[in-house]
């Protein structure tokens, strides 16, 4: 068997070569780092993503807070983990690195926040008087 | 009275270009002021909030808005004077004075070198001349991608996506997440106008069909879209008769591409006639010495760490010109040849490193990079318009150059 597959770990995109030998081996070239080869033999075997989407926050200054995967996930079970990060909400104020839910795929990973919400105050308190 | 402010450094946008110029030029030593005309600053980071980010420039592969987090971070440690909810509606490049609308009225600024960072904006529906109604259901990319990345609105139930360049790829993926029915991706050329991975991860992952060498040949709708008719083209870009096929859907997402915001900024400001954007040399300066540009408003970039880098040159040299260090004004042009379309820059400099990033004007296998009058090969496989090729020059090549560099890609 001899196959390309699109690296989709970084930008860069690379095309890896994977041929896979009599010994029931696999050889992989076109990767231009390791994390590459790691991809390769996961896609082949088990494909994982990381998952990035977004939780409603209640009292913030805005109404999500962006979050994402701290590893990548089980491509099988996105839909899956959609539905139960859906269900959920978070009390402002939200960090940058925030833990949201912990082990949510029972491997495990965690979801984090990716942005910074800010907790909304009374309309009062961010006003300035002029004069 | 009008407020009448000054500074050395002005930066005019807050994405990850402005960001990184207003750090450089601060970490420089110069006073920095940076105008953004939104609540935050970040720019389309803010909304992009899938990963794939600074894997260049910071080591690390962030989300959009963690890309941003750490700009921000930065900058607030080295004392960026930023004004938001700031827009600037008119520059009189000459003597580097910037008018500036805010909520609290307008303003001036008297700055002594001016970095330009505004960003790119979406091609609209116009440009793409479909006929038919002109129903609700219609929305630009970005937009989509603003309504439910941040405003937690979805814009309908059954899509169509039409353009395949990457806000095109990644509005697929997020709209199917979130629920939505994504019937397809149509581009009418041959080949995605995105990346690679993002064909892969976006549309394969989630099993979108890809129609190239389609397009959108008629909307129907009343007052809500409710259906529109796909054909296939010829090369000519004319649809083929027998090929048409109707798909009933309730929202269409442009994403026809993005062009550099130029307009209103660009007074005697050379735009490049290809990039749409200014024409600048690789110290990032503009045709008008001590204006400065740098990011998607120079041409539009694949890679924020692009983006940041060159952010990052136009604010050391925009703190140059402040501190009077000598600088020199030689700029020879940088030509395009054959099977080059984007590139950047437009002139070399010799002080500065030559990066060149460069868009194939079709997909190729393998090619090379040639610039002869610098004796500098540089092959490739697996080229695709979609992927800037970019490298760089030392600049020690550089000193002796007198005549234009022509830059050609054979195949
Ligand atoms: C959907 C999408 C997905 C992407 N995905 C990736 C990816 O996976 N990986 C990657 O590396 N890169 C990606 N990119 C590319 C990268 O995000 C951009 O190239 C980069 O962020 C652009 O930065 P910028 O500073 O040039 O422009 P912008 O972020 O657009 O910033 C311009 C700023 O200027 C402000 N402004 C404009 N005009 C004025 C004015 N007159 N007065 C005051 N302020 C003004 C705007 O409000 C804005 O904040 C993606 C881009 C998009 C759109
Ligand atoms: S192999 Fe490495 S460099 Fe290539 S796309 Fe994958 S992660 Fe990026």
């Amino acid at each position: 068997m001899k196959g390309h597959i699109t690296c989709t770990v970084c930008p860069v995109g690379c095309k890896i070569l994977v041929v896979s030998k009599p010994n029931g081996e696999y050889e992989i070239s076109g990767n231009r780092c390791p994390r590459g080869k790691q991809y390769a033999i996961d896609e082949l075997f088990s494909p994982k993503r990381i998952l990035t989407t977004s939780v409603k926050v209640l009292h913030g200054d805005v109404p999500l807070v962006s979050v994402r995967t701290d590893a990548p996930i089980e491509k099988s079970r996105i839909f899956e983990l959609m539905e139960k990060i859906k269900s959920i909400s978070v009390e402002a104020p939200v960090n940058v690195g925030d833990v949201l839910v912990r082990n949510i795929d029972g491997m495990g990973t965690s979801l984090v926040a990716t942005r910074k919400v800010e907790k909304n105050g009374s309309p009062l308190e961010n006003c300035q008087i002029s004069g | 009275m009008i407020q009448q402010l000054k500074t050395g450094v002005l930066v005019i946008g807050g994405g990850a270009a402005g960001m990184a110029a207003a750090l450089s030029a601060s970490r420089a030593g110069v006073e920095v002021t940076l105008l953004e005309r939104e609540e935050k600053t970040g720019g389309v980071l803010n909304q992009c909030i899938h990963h794939g980010f600074g894997l260049q420039f910071y080591r690390q592969e962030l989300t959009g808005p963690e890309f941003a987090y750490r700009l921000q971070n930065e900058m607030a440690q080295h004392s960026v004077k930023i004004i938001s909810e700031s827009y600037v509606r008119h520059i009189d490049t000459k003597n580097k004075y910037v008018e500036v609308i805010s909520p609290e009225g307008v303003f001036t600024i008297q700055a002594k070198a001016i970095v330009l960072a505004t960003g790119a904006r979406e091609r609209p529906f116009g440009a793409l001349q479909i006929p038919g109604d002109r129903p609700a259901g219609i929305y630009v990319a970005g937009l989509a991608q603003r309504m439910v990345n941040l405003e937690n609105t979805l814009p309908g139930k059954r899509a169509l996506i039409l353009g395949s360049g990457d806000i095109g790829l990644i509005m697929a993926r997020r709209l199917t997440l979130e629920g939505m029915e994504v019937l397809g991706v149509v581009e009418r050329l041959p080949y995605a106008g995105g990346l690679t991975r993002n064909v892969v991860q976006c549309l394969e992952d989630y099993d979108i069909p890809l129609y190239l060498s389609h397009t959108v040949v008629e909307v129907r709708g009343r007052r809500r879209l409710e259906r529109v008719l796909v054909s296939e083209v010829d090369d000519n870009f004319k649809p083929i008769n027998g090929t048409q096929k109707w798909f009933d859907i309730d929202t269409l997402v442009l994403s026809a591409g993005l062009i550099p915001q130029v307009e209103d900024l660009g007074e005697n400001l050379e735009i490049d006639a290809i990039n749409k954007g200014f024409a600048v040399s690789n110290t990032c300066e503009t045709s008008v010495t001590g204006i400065f540009a740098a990011g998607n408003n120079v041409a539009v970039f694949d890679l924020v760490d692009y983006v940041a880098a060159e952010g990052w040159i136009a604010g050391q040299n925009a703190a140059q010109t402040v501190q009077d260090k000598k600088r020199t004004s030689k700029r020879i042009p940088l030509i395009r040849g054959k099977n080059v379309g984007i590139l950047v820059p437009s002139y070399i400099t010799p002080e500065e490193h030559l990066r060149v990033y460069l868009r194939l004007r079709k997909p190729m296998d393998k090619g090379t990079v040639v610039l002869k009058e610098l004796n500098i090969e540089k092959p490739f496989q697996y080229g695709v318009p979609s992927e800037m090729i970019n490298f760089v020059v030392n600049r020690d090549k550089l000193q002796e150059l007198k005549k234009p560099v022509r830059i050609e890609v054979v195949e």
